[in-house]
């Protein structure tokens, strides 16, 4: 059974309804990529699964998020205060803002598994500098006293991962958890959260806008367009032969092995804003492929032999 | 043919530190580099942070005035030039920067953006409009978005702004700095292309930089690697597979859009060294796989083979 199945959730902030029936599933020793472009509501999506919409003054409108059988979506705050960290771990996007620069990174590590784990102080310490060791932190016990400003960008990230896994959660949510790094950085931190995954048999769910990074480390992918669902499938599958053509254009997007000069290609346009969402199929005024029928109508769900996918082009009209 | 920009030797040094009882310390961020750009040729510079590539984009321009080397553009040498006389060829070089969110005043419409080169040079076009109208249309503009303000713009538009802002003047010679760096994939592959059909169109030279070896792999003819503020690799033509253990690290760091060619990442061991306190062997031995007794001693030359490709490296790879 999968650990997180997420029914036909919606997100409403204020009169606006930036998500809209989404649905997917995690499994426990499996990535799923959560994929596409800045506005399509990615980081919303995670927002909806750690219960911090609160924050942002938004809600959830529809749908349901079953954790490991249990409901998130009517959890209050005390539960979920029990559940987020301990069970679920989020690593963010940029790691110069997730450490707190004036305390020792160790103590950031520590006060995790103080918290959730109920451990006294030298038990945390010698628990994150095992972390520390096992995400391949040189000289772990002499780092544990160094502040953030000390560590390069690389090396933060790796203690925003080690925070993250100080509580042995079962579920983590990485948000372009690579982004902010130079390139031979983000090949280091992938493969520690793929090894990661495999190891531990914990259920990660990387939100990434790069088709490469989900190419190499994801298990399965959910392609997000303007608040709904494109196209869900396993990796294998949606590269071998992506059905949406929002899919087949964000691979595209990027310079594949010896590509010849002149012919990649974009997207034309942007992601409309929430309020600006279009009729019918949302990406149909950037679609190469549009039918009359994608401006009037939203695409009805097509069962694929290993996902689904939401276009008109395999519908009953198409 | 002499080549448009040529640079020779350019060798930079900033330094930090200097106050009361703290040794002034001094880091050479560029050192030693020469270059030729031929006219309509398109040069890539790769590395990771710290490089000293983009301090090296800001040499060519003379934006910063080098501590030694020259650089000469069209025969001239910018160094020997009065003020007035560098103002004046700067019409002929301009530069595209990484972060289009800073690049423009927020203050400064389009138009106002657009025509302050104009104002820079003391000289207008016959009819600004009409000029405004052409500068827009060639980067994907709608004219009538003239009188929009950066903030009511996307990240892509801002970026073509920044570039129709450098091509105002009629240049010949553009420093692209990262241009697509702050960008979602799918807009820099929109980027990329109106690069690619302006350098076609207007026969311009360009000195792209960015850390991303695949995109310049597709991008440029001509790839120099550097790293810690040297040339460490120049592959004439950029398909070629790189030689130099560094060369191959950045590009076995990118993901291909395609999960039946996944790697096995060799990771890098450790990170790059302070430049305050270079080794004196090779620069990169301590991350090196390759590595022996004699990369620690003696620093590799950069060495020239016949056909015109270079490296800087005592076992190169096969």
């Amino acid at each position: 059974m999968a650990l997180l199945t997420v029914t036909g959730l919606g997100v409403t902030i204020g009169t606006v309804s930036p998500l809209d029936g989404v649905s997917f599933k995690a499994r426990r020793g499996e990535i799923l990529g959560l994929v596409g472009e800045s506005g399509s509501g990615k980081s919303l999506t995670a927002m909806a699964l750690m219960g911090l919409l609160g924050r942002i003054g938004g809600r959830v409108s529809a749908g349901s998020i079953q954790f490991d059988g249990q409901e998130l979506t009517t959890l209050d705050e005390p539960a979920y205060r029990r559940l987020r960290g301990k069970r679920i771990a989020m690593i963010s996007q940029n790691p110069m803002t997730s450490l707190d620069p004036l305390v020792q990174i160790g103590a950031q590590i520590d006060q995790v598994s103080r918290l959730h784990l109920g451990l006294s102080k030298p038990a945390a310490k010698a628990r994150s500098i095992e972390l520390m060791q096992q995400l391949r932190i040189p000289d772990a016990a002499t780092l544990h006293g160094a502040y953030p400003h000390q560590l390069s960008g690389g090396m933060k990230q790796r203690i925003v991962i080690a925070m993250a896994l100080a509580a042995d959660p079962d579920l983590i949510i990485a948000d372009e958890p690579t982004t902010a790094l130079d390139v031979t950085i983000q090949a280091q931190i992938i493969q520690i959260m793929v090894d990661l995954v495999r190891e531990r048999g914990l259920a990660l769910i990387l939100i990434t806008h790069d088709m490469g990074v989900v190419a190499q480390a994801c298990d399965r992918v959910v392609v997000l367009y303007a608040g709904r669902v494109a196209e869900t499938d396993t990796t294998e599958a949606l590269f071998a032969q992506p059905h949406h053509p929002y899919s087949a254009s964000l691979i595209a997007c990027i310079p594949a092995h010896d590509q010849a000069a002149g012919t990649l290609s974009g997207i034309p346009g942007t992601v409309p804003g929430v309020a600006n969402y279009p009729a019918g199929c949302r990406f149909h005024p950037r679609c190469d492929r549009a039918l009359a029928v994608c401006a009037e109508m939203a695409p009805p769900i097509t069962a694929l032999p290993t996902g689904s996918v939401a276009c008109h082009l395999y519908g009953a009209n198409a | 043919m002499t080549p448009l920009v040529s640079l020779a030797g350019l060798t930079r040094d900033f330094s930090s530190g200097s106050g009361f009882l703290k040794p002034r310390r001094t880091m050479r961020a560029v050192d030693d580099v020469s270059l030729d750009l031929p006219r309509g040729s398109i040069t890539g510079v790769v590395g990771e942070s710290g490089c000293g590539k983009s301090t090296l984009g800001r040499l060519a321009l003379r934006l910063i005035a080098a501590t030694s080397g020259s650089v000469s553009f069209d025969g001239a040498d910018l160094g020997s030039l009065s003020p007035a006389a560098l103002r004046a060829m700067r019409r002929n070089m301009q530069m595209v920067f990484q972060d289009p969110y800073s690049a423009i005043d927020p203050r400064y419409t389009v138009r106002r953006a657009l025509m302050e080169p104009y104002q820079v040079q003391g000289s207008a076009p016959p009819d600004p409009e009409a000029r405004l109208a052409e500068l827009m249309a060639m980067v994907g503009l709608n004219p009538g978005q003239a009188g929009a303000y950066p903030h009511q713009m996307s990240g892509g538009q801002k970026q073509r702004v920044g570039i129709a802002r450098a091509l105002a003047l009629n240049p010949s010679f553009l420093v692209l700095d990262e241009p697509t760096a702050a960008l979602d994939v799918s807009i820099q592959a929109q980027i990329i292309g109106l690069l690619e059909g302006l350098q076609r169109d207007l026969g311009l030279t360009y000195l792209f930089i960015s850390h991303d070896l695949s995109l310049v792999r597709y991008f440029c003819q001509r790839v120099v690697v550097m790293y810690l503020g040297r040339i460490v690799e120049d592959l004439p033509q950029a398909r070629d597979t790189p030689r130099h253990p560094y060369a191959r690290a950045l590009m076995n760091s990118h993901f291909e859009p395609d999960p039946t060619r996944r790697k096995a990442v060799q990771i890098l061991k450790g990170e790059i060294p302070s430049p305050f306190n270079l080794p004196i062997g090779c620069a990169f031995a301590a991350r090196c796989p390759a590595v022996t007794d004699l990369c620690r001693t003696v620093r590799p030359a950069l060495t020239t083979s016949s056909d015109g490709h270079q490296i800087a490296c005592h076992h190169p790879q096969d």
